[in-house]
């Protein structure tokens, strides 16, 4: 009888809060940020697909699903530390089958070369070419995100990466390396 | 506000936090008056002189210009003109090092001075009342004028507000040690900056104006005080002297006692602050149409021998001004070979790269310090050493802000607890590291800090900007491509409409169709029939009579002769050729089998052999090709020399016949012709296809 009675009482006791949790797991059930848009936030979006996915957000979704985390080339070790963090995994050295030099650089076409062919317009995935079927075509610097995909369909090689200046507006100091002039 | 103006006119200001007292070394030049400088021979003028954008060009190389002219104009709220300073010939139009800590180059107007300071037209006004505000917020835009303590913020915008200002406050505090330019301008020219401030108010119309002067400058406040007597909302403040007072938001707080919040503008509290060389400038544009084209310079330091204040042109290389002022050659030398030449004052300075740097209108001070002066500047290594955690820096910071916190985060590159310690307050005032007993150039790390977030934030915005592109270009394509298919699908109901109706078009496309179809099968069964016909035919052909086949054959046999020779021609001549590479290869290829062999290293041997192999295989194959070809040539010659002799009488007798059978002869020579072109692309397709195989297994071996 005891048993039973104990039996009866705590059994009652798991329903209870068995039904309290399942109704707070519903009620107060918590949205959190979907790691794949952390990931695509992190990413350097310039859609330059040299991770072998055809943009960032695809990228940021096969890292989500266990994807190598060090096939991003634009981003460098910086980024590949920052999804490291994220996803809680070690930090890798960046995948060997990309340039290592990724200052910052911009498309540019060589515009006597140019013959009109449009290939370059339909290859740039953030519209940052101007141009029309035989007229000479341009790149909008401040659009380009050099991610050099227009530079292999270019038919006659007329598109080449080029280094970004070094302007006041984006220079960074570097107390060893201040160029000094001596005064004569 | 009553209470402020008492406390004011009391002389009972409140006070920032920290703040230090560094040695002011105003002495050097607050003694003597403003010097005017003969003209420089060369002037370089750089397209951007203040925080902005630049103008685009009016002017080319080889224009000669005349001193006032634009050379630029602005076509953005944020970009001011500027003017040439005095008249001269435009030499070049390039890059070149300007006042900037990066010693970056950036484009400059080269002028070549012609000597006659020849001044362009000018429209001076002598009543303000018969300008408009609009007139004077123009004047004040196209004389180029950008605030001159520092910033550089274009001075129109800021005269430019319609909220209601309380307070203008005139900066003439110049807390920075060494500096005494505006301190001068103060005391030589007060009558005009007043004149200035009174145009300012007419723009701003303030309810007070307090013009702010530290205690250190008794002169310039009893001039200023003189002048500004007969105004009772403008108040000659002397504030304490305390370094960074001159700060634009330590400078509120003493006067008003009020703080203005991270990341707000004055404006917002009803406060404006504009100094007192812009005023000075104001004047000289609104009243007599003058650019700004000169501005007082304080050149000092104890490595020169003249230290003074001077009227500067803008653009004025400061080697022509250091050479002005007595330095001397062997005292820029110093000791390592090198001088330190700081532009701005020793708190806030930094160290030029080069000593053609020009004057700009933000520029105020040169300091040439000697070794003894400032060690720091001419160390070759750095002093510093681990920070001890006295907390002095904190004690000073004007923004209270702390600055230890700030060090480590900056060092190590933390950006997001950089932001949560608002760094973005940092004034640059160099207070702690003044301060500081380790010696760590503290400011230092935080400019590098501050640009690499400027950067990164820059960075962000791009990146933000190349997603939302890049999804708008998904979404077009997506859209493209479903109003293609829809297209697509829209023609193809309509042709099939088309067809449906009863129209008489319609009805003569379907009887079209309809002829097509029947076209095609009546085409089918004349083939069917032209077959069986064919098969009858070649029943019948057997029973046809000799003669006529006798004939033909003969005809065929001298045909076939002729073309046997000519193959055995070619034949042999192939043969010979191909016999001599054969041989050359055999031999080419034989020694260097035999070495190999030897030297025995193993993948170079068997891409070798593999090469070999192929090549003698082919030899081969080539060989025995050419000698097959050489016997069936003989046989054809053979065969074709006994036709020949069975059939030559038969052609002598048969001459009745001859036209016909020339007709069969060139009848057959043509064939003969396609037959020979057929060959020869044949034997060309066999080369290729050869010199293909030959020179495959060497791409795959190499």
């Amino acid at each position: 009888m005891n048993i039973l009675l104990a039996i009866i009482v705590l059994g009652g006791i798991a329903a209870l809060f068995g039904a309290l949790l399942g109704f707070a797991s519903v009620r107060f059930k918590v949205n959190a940020d979907p790691i794949v848009e952390q990931l695509d936030a992190l990413l350097p979006q310039t859609q330059c697909g040299q991770c072998g996915y055809p943009g960032c957000k695809p990228y940021a979704q096969a890292v989500a699903n266990g994807e190598a985390i060090n096939k991003c080339a634009p981003g460098g070790e910086d980024t590949i530390k920052k999804i490291a963090d994220l996803m809680g995994v070690d930090v890798q050295p960046l995948d060997d089958t990309h340039e290592t030099d990724n200052r910052p650089k911009v498309a540019f076409i060589i515009e006597e070369d140019c013959i009109g062919c449009t290939k370059c317009i339909q290859a740039c995935p953030v519209d940052a070419i101007l141009g029309a079927a035989k007229q000479m075509h341009t790149i909008i610097i401040d659009e380009c995100t050099g991610c050099d995909l227009c530079v292999a369909p270019c038919p006659v090689d007329c598109i080449e990466m080029r280094v970004l200046p070094k302007t006041i507006q984006n220079w960074q100091w570097d107390l060893a390396n201040i160029p000094v002039k001596q005064l004569d | 506000m009553e209470s402020i103006i008492e406390r004011v006119t009391r002389g009972n200001f409140w006070t920032f936090h920290g703040g230090v007292h560094p040695p002011e070394q105003k002495q050097l030049t607050s003694s003597k008056p403003i010097k005017q400088l003969p003209l420089p021979k060369q002037l370089i003028l750089p397209l951007q002189q203040h925080i902005g954008r630049e103008g685009s060009l009016l002017v080319e190389v080889g224009d000669k210009v005349l001193k006032g002219q634009a050379l630029t104009s602005s076509n953005n709220p944020m970009a001011v003109p500027i003017h040439a300073s005095t008249s001269g010939t435009i030499s070049a139009i390039k890059k070149s090092i300007i006042a900037h800590p990066s010693g970056l180059s950036e484009l400059c107007i080269f002028i070549d001075v012609d000597g006659k300071d020849t001044w362009i037209e000018r429209e001076g006004c002598d009543d303000l009342s018969k300008l408009s505000q609009l007139d004077l917020i123009t004047k004040i835009a196209d004389a180029g004028i950008a605030g001159m303590g520092g910033a550089g913020f274009p001075t129109h915008i800021k005269v430019n507000n319609k909220a209601d200002i309380n307070f203008l406050i005139i900066n003439g505090v110049e807390c920075e040690p060494y500096i005494t330019a505006d301190d001068l301008l103060m005391q030589e020219r007060s009558k005009e900056i007043v004149n200035g401030i009174r145009i300012i108010d007419k723009l701003l119309t303030p309810t007070f104006i307090l013009i702010a002067i530290e205690e250190n400058k008794p002169l310039a406040i009893k001039s200023l005080q003189q002048k500004t007597s007969a105004f009772d909302h403008i108040k000659v403040c002397a504030v304490p002297t305390k370094y960074p007072a001159g700060g634009e938001k330590q400078l509120i707080k003493i006067l008003t006692g009020q703080e203005i919040k991270s990341g707000s503008l004055p404006i917002h509290t009803g406060i404006v602050m504009q100094n007192i060389a812009t005023c000075f400038a104001i004047n000289d544009a609104v009243y007599h149409g003058t650019p700004l084209l000169r501005r007082v310079v304080t050149v000092t330091g104890q490595a020169l021998t003249q230290p003074q204040n001077v009227w500067a042109l803008l653009g004025t290389p400061i080697n022509f001004l250091l050479t002005e002022c007595g330095a001397q050659p062997q005292a820029i030398k110093g000791k390592q070979n090198q001088q330190a030449v700081i532009m701005g004052g020793p708190m806030m300075g930094y160290s030029l790269s080069s000593d053609l740097v020009p004057i700009i209108k933000t520029s105020n001070c040169i300091l040439v310090p000697s070794a003894r002066e400032m060690p720091s500047a001419f160390a070759d290594t750095s002093t510093e050493v681990e920070c001890i955690r006295c907390g002095q820096c904190s004690d000073v910071c004007p923004s209270q802000l702390l600055p230890q916190e700030l060090q480590w985060s900056a060092k190590a590159k933390d950006y997001p607890q950089l932001e949560k310690l608002n760094l973005s307050d940092c004034i640059d005032c160099g207070a702690c590291a003044y301060v500081c007993p380790s010696q760590i150039p503290l400011v230092q790390y935080y400019r590098i800090a501050k640009a690499e977030i400027r950067e990164q934030q820059q960075l962000d915005l791009k990146a933000d900007k190349a997603k939302i592109r890049f999804e708008a270009r998904k979404l077009r394509l997506e859209k493209e491509k479903i109003a293609r298919e829809e297209k697509h699908k829209k023609a193809a109901a309509a042709r099939k409409a088309a067809m449906n109706k009863n129209t008489p078009e319609a009805v003569g496309a379907k009887s079209a169709v309809a002829a097509a179809l029947a076209r095609v099968k009546a085409k089918k069964a004349k083939d069917k029939l032209k077959e069986s016909a064919l098969n009858t035919k070649i029943e019948d052909k057997e029973t046809i009579p000799e003669v006529v086949s006798d004939e033909k054959d003969q005809v065929k046999a001298a045909i076939a002769r002729a073309k046997a020779k000519r193959l055995a021609k070619v034949k042999e001549k192939q043969q010979v050729n191909s016999v001599a590479e054969k041989s050359k290869i055999l031999q080419e290829s034989s020694p260097n089998d035999a070495s190999k062999q030897e030297e025995k290293t193993l993948t170079k041997i068997s891409v070798a052999n593999n090469e070999n192999n192929v090549q003698s295989q082919d030899d081969k194959k080539i060989k025995i090709a050419a000698a097959i070809a050489k016997v069936k040539a003989k046989k054809l010659a053979q065969t074709s020399y006994k036709n020949d002799k069975v059939g030559e009488p038969n052609t002598v007798s048969s001459t009745g016949e001859s036209p016909q059978k020339k007709d069969l002869i060139a009848k057959d020579a043509k064939k003969a012709k396609i037959a020979s072109a057929i060959a020869k692309a044949k034997a060309k397709k066999e080369l290729k296809e050869q010199e293909k195989s030959l020179t495959n297994p060497e791409n795959e071996s190499t």
